[in-house]
């Protein structure tokens, strides 16, 4: 009875109790959630396009932080070394078009899973042979005073984090729809073989693609970077995203943020009123039984497409 | 011409049934099994044997396991650390509070445990495919890794987290714990996987086999040709879990000793996922091989920079390695993405004209 009590009583009496400091967990889990769509957003760009599962995400966010903060330490103004970074991605889009995703056309899906593993381990010790391993701080002047609306506490850096995620989702939106490359890459996404035949040169699609991948990465890159310190650590955010991803659906940008919103709040409201009963740090993996759940009720995600099956 | 089955007639379904048909195949499996058991023993030294050959036993036998459910059942799954970890701490909580039981008989119960932690974590295989499903298997392991480290009783409640192998005696040798030499552990190691890389060859070349084969090739036209999908899937993720739960019972008594959760975190899946790849999906051999390759991959990249005589720094030479590591893989992959096992085919197919042209 007592542990029926503390699991499905005292926590929404806790909740009903201060209702401030659930909307104050709520929004935090919210702009946590953004952080994690950042991430997301990358996977699913990449795997709407050429049907790679790019584990190495993680490790691009990684990459792009590092070679931000190391252009800077040498003495790069922020927006030079900003534009820098930008154009060392998109090297990096064309060398892994050029030798990797070249020579892997028409493998199965885990095996280019596999090689985007290979990728991470690459791009890992790459960059810290080049920049040093030692943890960095990332300043490019993001205010992070707090302040209170209706007696709820809010974090400027976190609302500016928040801001430009919803910019960057906006922005990706209307190049999707307005743009010829655009449009190129839904027809991609839907199919290759069509694509080809009406001329698009699939090869410069996925070199711009892993490019949008490669600067969504180094924006979460400076968010993360600019919260926690540039380290080896930033490349296991990846892990964090994968929840969001099987929740929101692989094909979905929507879906990325939406799970993104969904876990992150979840997450919160999990770790504070339910945390402290089972031992606490349960953020680990309480995104991914929470992912499960929703699967169980959706196999494809939230906003998947539909699996169609024949024989 | 040296490799060739013409001449080799079958007289019997028993013959023609035989796991290796042709008698150069059984000569080669008979020279391996001359090395495994008499030559590395006495030949090897203390850190060949614990550095090398225990490690490489250990995660062959993980690989096979996870062969069974990737390459032969097609489901990807990436919580092989975590079932590996239930197999540890079982083995550990059995043996250390009924000391009475043999050891052996621990690892085999520890197994039966993770494959019903496994048939568990497989029941979403019936709704989830492919990634996704490979990501929902992330559950298993990140719930496993943290449950083990919070709950004191999985690890009798000692201040320092870790479970450290008992000294346990079987036939008056002691096999693990600190006292057990390398040779000893060596030796059961190889004993345990000799039979259980026997056992998988043979289950995945009959019915249930076959069935895990169809479900992974279309699983729609198998539930119309009469395989249930519930009980084959779950099947595989068990009887994938059991391997894989001996395997980490082996690796904390026969090859660390003592090991916290860190020792089965998702980098190990990833590894043995990497050497069921690298080896080949759908083969025993392959997961051999595989093995291997990845064991020694980074026991050579350590080694080699002392052995050409370049010296540099420590962290630096730890970048390099993980960058050779990530470009092996991908080059591997892209060079063949079917495996060393079908590597091993080409040649077989290459021996048989061999010296000639025709």
């Amino acid at each position: 009875m007592e542990i029926l009590y503390a699991v499905f009583v005292a926590p929404f009496l806790d909740i009903a109790g201060s209702p401030v400091f659930f909307a104050e967990v709520v929004i935090g889990g919210l702009l946590t959630g953004v952080m994690y769509s950042l991430v997301a957003l990358g996977f699913v760009l990449i795997f709407k396009a050429s049907g790679v599962f790019n584990f190495a995400q993680g490790v691009m966010v990684l990459f792009a932080a590092l070679t931000l903060v190391g252009l800077m330490e040498r003495g790069a103004p922020v927006w030079l070394a900003l534009i820098g970074t930008v154009i060392v991605m998109i090297i990096l889009a064309f060398a892994i078009e050029r030798f990797m995703l070249r020579k892997l056309v028409n493998q199965e899906g885990i095996i280019l899973f596999m090689a985007t593993i290979g990728l991470a381990f690459l791009l890992e010790g790459l960059g810290e042979t080049i920049w040093g391993s030692n943890v960095k701080r990332l300043d490019i002047g993001i205010p992070n005073a707090s302040f209170e609306v209706g007696g709820i506490l809010l974090n400027e850096f976190e609302l500016f984090a928040a801001a430009s995620g919803a910019v960057l989702v906006a922005v990706l939106a209307v190049f999707f729809h307005y743009t010829r490359i655009g449009r190129a890459l839904r027809a991609v996404a839907d199919d290759h073989q069509a694509a080809l035949s009406v001329g698009i040169p699939l090869k410069t699609i996925w070199v711009i693609v892993w490019s949008v991948a490669g600067f969504v990465g180094l924006v979460a890159g400076i968010m993360w970077g600019a919260k926690s310190g540039v380290q080896f650590s930033l490349s296991l955010i990846a892990l964090k995203a994968l929840p969001v991803l099987i929740l929101g659906g692989f094909t979905s940008v929507p879906g990325a943020i939406v799970g993104g919103l969904i876990i992150g709040v979840g997450e919160k409201i999990a770790e504070i009123y339910w945390g402290p009963l089972i031992g606490g740090a349960i953020e680990n993996w309480f995104a991914y039984v929470l992912a499960l759940v929703f699967l169980v009720f959706r196999p494809q995600g939230l906003f998947g497409e539909k699996i169609i099956e024949r024989v | 011409m040296i490799y060739r089955e013409s001449g080799q007639f079958k007289t019997s379904y028993g013959a023609d049934q035989a796991i290796f048909p042709i008698i150069q195949d059984r000569w080669f499996i008979a020279l391996v099994l001359v090395i495994a058991y008499v030559a590395i023993p006495l030949l090897a030294n203390e850190y060949l044997l614990q550095a090398v050959m225990i490690p490489f036993l250990v995660f062959a036998l993980a690989t096979i396991g996870l062969n069974i459910l990737t390459g032969y059942a097609g489901q990807v799954s990436l919580g092989t650390g975590g079932f590996m970890a239930v197999g540890a701490y079982m083995t550990y909580k059995i043996t250390t509070n009924i000391p009475d039981i043999n050891i052996f008989v621990v690892f085999i119960i520890a197994g039966l445990i993770a494959a019903g932690v496994g048939l568990l974590f497989g029941l979403p295989s019936l709704r989830i495919k492919g990634f996704y499903l490979a990501v929902a298997t992330l559950a298993a392991q990140f719930f496993l890794i943290w449950m083990f480290n919070k709950v004191g009783w999985f690890y009798n409640d000692n201040p320092s987290g870790t479970i450290t192998a008992p000294p346990r005696e079987f036939l008056g040798i002691t096999v693990t714990g600190p006292a057990a030499t390398a040779e000893t552990r060596y030796m059961v190691a190889l004993i345990i996987v000799t039979i259980f890389a026997l056992a998988a060859k043979n289950l995945v070349r009959g019915r249930i086999g076959r069935s895990w084969m169809a479900i992974r090739d279309m699983d729609i036209a198998a539930e119309i040709i009469g395989i249930r999908p519930l009980q084959t899937k779950l099947l595989a993720f068990t009887i994938s879990s059991f391997y894989c739960g001996v395997a980490g019972a082996m690796s904390v008594f026969l090859w660390l000793g003592s090991a916290e959760t860190e020792a089965f975190d998702i980098f190990i899946s990833f590894d043995v996922l990497f050497m069921v790849i690298i080896g080949g999906l759908g083969s025993i051999l392959g997961s051999f091989l595989g093995a291997a390759f990845i064991t020694l991959v980074p026991i050579v990249l350590t080694n080699a920079p002392q052995l050409v005589g370049i010296e540099m720094p420590i962290d630096l030479q730890k970048h390099i390695e993980i960058m050779l590591f990530g470009t092996m893989i991908i080059f591997f992959l892209i060079v063949e993405p079917n495996g060393l096992a079908r590597l091993w085919q080409i040649l077989k197919e290459k021996l048989r004209l061999w010296p000639f042209p025709y």
